[in-house]
This record gives C-alpha cells, structure tokens and sequence, in this order.
C-alpha cells in the first residue's frame, strides 16, 4: 500500500486512540460521517483544509497523518527486523506500526539502536581479553614456569638417589622458577586491577550518576545555602561526565535532596560540630534534633579533607541500592546482589531503630568499618499498599577507641565472598575453591 | 640402539627437566630452542620423535610443522605439540597441521612419558 492511501488509516487510527466515535469528529471537522467513513478506508483523497481540520480536532500535526511516520523511522524498524530473530516480524506491515503505534516504533528502534551499540563493546571486551598482548604474555609467562616448576619437583620428589650435582641444579631451577611465577603472577594483577577502570563505558544511568558525584567528591558548594533550582541546573550544565538522560535526572534528584539537607544542616555548623564531636551521626543527630538520614546523607556530603572518608549506602524495601557513596575498604557491587547480611538490610525489619555495628568485609583486605543504619517510612501504608520504607547505611573507618568490640562478618556479593557455612548465600562463589 | 628424541623448547628449565626424564628413560635427547632454524635442526638431526612448543621465538610451531611435514623424509615422524592455550582452536590448528599428539602446559612428567613410549611403540 502506498503511503497516501494509508492517510484514511491513519486518520481512523488516531480516532479510534483518541477515543471519538466517528460521527463526533465528522461534525467537529463539518463534514458528514459517511464522508468522513469513506476517507477512513482511503476511498476518498484529502488534502488541504480537511486534512488540516482533522488533525487539529485529533491533535497531532498534519504532516502525521500526511506523511505517516518519519521515513528514517521505518528504516529503523527495518533495520531492527533484521536482527537474526527478527524474522517473524510483519515487515509488510511497517508503515502500519510505526503509523499506528509511533511511540512504541520510536521505543523500539531506539532499543534496536542501543542493544547494536551494547553488543559492539561486547565484542570488543571480548576481544580485548582473547587478544590483549599482556594478558596473553602474562599467562604465557605463569603457565611456562608452572610447568618447569612442576616437572622439576616431580624430578626431585620421584627419582631414587638422585645424584647431589642434580638435585642442586633442580633446586636452583625450581628456585629461579618460582620468583618468575611471582612476578607474572604480579603482573596479571596488575593488568586485572588497572583492566576494571575499562569497563568505564558499560555504565549503567546509576554508575553514570555515581561518577558525576564522585567527580565532585560528592560535596557541591555552590549548592550549599541556597534553594534556588537554577543553582543545580547550572551545576548540572557544566556536566560532561553523564550521557543518559536517566543519569541526568537522577542527579537532578540527588542534588535537589543535597540542597534540602544543605538547609537543613548548615556547612559551617556542620563542620563545626564535626571538629568539635567527630562524625558522629547519633551526636549531630541530637544536637540539631535532625532525623538519622538525613545526617547520614551530610556527612557522606561534607568535603572528605576534613571530615575523612565516608561511605552512605540507600536501599529500597527490595534491597535495590538507590544511592552509593563508595568507600576505600569497603566493597560494594555494582548492581544488585549486596551481601543479605549487611546492616542496611537488617534495619528494613525494624524501621526507626537504628542499629550500629562493626563490620569485617571478608576478602581481600578484611577491612573492618563502623557502620550505622537505619531505616526510615518514606510514604506511609494506605489499606491498598505497605508502607515505603528505606534503608540507609553510613560507614565510617573503624577507630581505635573499639578495638575489642564485637565484630560481624558479612561479605560484599557473593560471587566473590569467601565467607565459607554462609546461610545468607545465594550462589557460590568463584574464589571459594582454590583459594 | 637408543631411540632419538629432538626437543624444541625455549624454556631453559622444561628443556632441563624433560631432557632429564627422558635420557633417564632410555632416550637420547637432542635439544634446540629457537623457532627460526628448528627445521634445519630436524633434518640434521634424524630424530625418531619430535616434541614441538608452539611458542617459539622466531617462528610458531604451528609453521615449523607444516614444514616438517611438507619434507617426505619427515612426514611420518611422530610430533609432540606443547602448548599453553587449551583451546579447541589450537587442538584443531596443531591436528591440522599434522600433529601426532597434543599436550597442554602445565604436564606432569608421567604424562610426557607415556605419550613418547606410546608414540614410537605405534
């Protein structure tokens, strides 16, 4: 079907979502019903004034009903039924959809367009780890001398009276070997710590909004005192570190709850206090009569060269975290799946208690942190939904005046937990063996 | 008389030790470890049994044996292919490229010998 027969369709379309029966747009428009029913089904050519009339009782431009959707669009779809399981898409039918439906076509190509990009970096990780030259070497390396040290021992430990000349030379292999396996172990490391940073651009709109903060330090003293909203859209302006919109709006949320909290704490106060009582959220908490979250969120906002490091951590009732202020020694996964038995879970079952503990992360460093938690009701139950609740966790380095208080030990995601016996583990983990 | 064995390695201490188990277990055991004149040490050397790294330096095992196999005095002789990558890939480029057998690093020093004896007894 040619695109200007489809403008009866499109027409019959669009009132039909509009909701108007046909003889009701056929006297808004001053024509008669049968008229208006014979340009419904591309019997009737139209143009001008009565197409104009038309779109402007329906309410989109004439150019969508004369045009039907953009050509670029079409494409698009095209291009998206394409896709190796896109065969059973009505491809004859195209013009139909995107005509009908343009928000669902526009939804659809857009998500064709980013799952094209997504699988682009994929396949260049992907082929960044089956070809990166140092991880190749480096592996090389560390497999090479696994097999001297391994034959050379078995040598050692198998071979009846082995005269002393070899069994020197052995040991001396076994030996050189063995500082090798060291240092190409080092290096692969190395190449796997600095290897994180490269994930930089797979982001999700909340990785994206937590290094917008974190570039800042998460502190935005032209925020402070002030409740204008051009104050945060100018912030936001002079951002190039955000590309989504969904970052950018949730940033926009973030920096509005900054500015509520700047009023409500002062800098100057608030660091007075600081200096006067340390960070400490029960006592800040008390002498401004302020509710626990909001002295978690300030002091996770006061400048970290005077405060020290702080960490803040929000949950939903589902445990999604909503807001991250990493901190050094305390591991936090990226998406969902943080250890069960954090603090920051456990205060969602007592709500306005708060709870404080000492936390031993297992795994690498086996930091310990001081946490605080607490969860708050952030919209109240009606007879038809819960309460919404939040919870909220404020870690803080682990001070010298608790040595010897209890410690509790928790992990970070599973995946990668050592923490053997855990009832609170939802899949293994890969370095619990071996290691 | 003791049967010849050509060892083409370039990691001096798998060269020590493989050397080592294999003379004790009766071979004579003739060394090299360099990829670019592997070829001519093969055909100098006349060995029974060839065991072949893949990394050289110099030239690829995968190419040292496609030319000891395009030489008719050699096309029968038994190759050892050692490598580092366990990957299907390599298993099909070394079988491809006329490998007789195929052992992944680390070995142990019982499978080493076992692939010999049972590659020259065949």
């Amino acid at each position: 079907m040619s695109e200007s027969s489809m403008i009866g369709t499109r027409i019959r379309e669009r009132r039909v979502i509009n909701g108007l029966k046909q003889s009701d747009l056929a006297r808004q428009v001053g024509i008669s019903p049968s008229y208006l029913n014979l340009i419904e089904h591309n019997r009737r050519r139209i143009g001008g004034k009565t197409l104009i009339k038309l779109a402007d009782a329906l309410q989109v431009e004439p150019t969508l009903l004369s045009e039907g959707a953009e050509a670029t669009l079409i494409s698009a779809l095209r291009e998206a039924a394409g896709r190796p399981d896109g065969h059973t898409a009505e491809l004859d039918r195209t013009e139909e959809f995107a005509g009908r439906f343009p928000g669902w076509a526009q939804l659809l190509s857009s998500l064709n367009a980013r799952v094209t990009d997504l699988e682009r970096t994929v396949e260049t990780l992907t082929d960044r780890l089956a070809h990166d030259p140092h991880l190749a070497a480096s592996l090389h390396e560390v497999i090479s001398t696994v097999t001297a040290i391994r034959s050379t021992s078995s040598i050692l430990v198998e071979t009846e009276s082995l005269e002393p000349e070899w069994q020197n030379r052995f040991h001396r292999n076994i030996n050189e070997e063995s500082s090798r396996l060291a240092e190409g172990a080092e290096a692969l490391v190395r190449y796997l710590e600095g290897a994180a940073n490269s994930e930089a651009e797979i982001r999700s709109p909340q990785d994206e909004m937590v290094a917008f903060l974190d570039h800042h330090g998460f502190h935005f003293p032209q925020l402070e005192g002030t409740a204008e909203a051009a104050a945060i859209k100018a912030v936001l302006d002079q951002d190039a570190i955000m590309h989504s919109d969904v970052a950018r709006r949730l940033a926009r949320d973030a920096l509005a709850q900054y500015q509520a909290d700047a009023r409500r704490l002062p800098l100057s106060e608030m660091l007075a206090k600081v200096q006067d009582c340390g960070p400490d959220p029960e006592q800040i908490s008390m002498a401004f009569d302020c509710d626990l979250p909001t002295v978690f969120r300030r002091l996770a906002a006061l400048p970290a060269d005077l405060v020290g490091p702080v960490g803040l951590l929000t949950c939903d009732a589902a445990g999604t975290v909503l807001f991250r202020k990493p901190m050094d020694g305390f591991a936090m996964p990226r998406d969902a799946g943080a250890c069960a038995l954090w603090p920051l879970f456990q205060v969602l079952g007592q709500p306005q208690v708060p709870m404080r503990r000492r936390l031993r992360q297992s795994g690498r460093g086996q930091n310990v942190v001081l946490a605080f938690a607490v969860a708050e009701q952030v919209a109240a139950a009606t007879f038809v939904r819960p309460a919404l609740m939040r919870g909220h966790m404020l870690l803080l380095p682990d001070a010298d005046s608790e040595q010897g208080s209890p410690l509790q030990d928790v992990g970070s995601s599973c995946r990668i937990c050592p923490l053997r016996n855990c009832p609170a583990r939802r899949e293994p983990s890969i370095i619990m063996d071996g290691f | 008389m003791n049967k010849k064995v050509l060892l083409i390695e370039d990691e001096p201490n798998i060269i020590e030790a493989v050397s080592f188990i294999l003379s004790r277990d009766g071979w004579d055991v003739k060394t090299h470890s360099n990829g670019h004149d592997a070829v001519d040490a093969v055909r100098n050397r006349h060995p029974d049994l060839i065991i072949l790294d893949v990394m050289l330096p110099g030239k690829s095992g995968f190419e040292i044996l496609k030319e000891i196999r395009s030489d008719q005095q050699f096309a029968l002789t038994p190759v050892l292919m050692l490598t580092a990558r366990g990957q299907v890939k390599d298993r099909e480029m070394a079988e491809k490229a006329g490998a007789s057998r195929y052992m992944t690093k680390p070995f142990s020093n019982a499978e080493v010998l076992d692939a010999v004896r049972s590659m020259v007894a065949q």
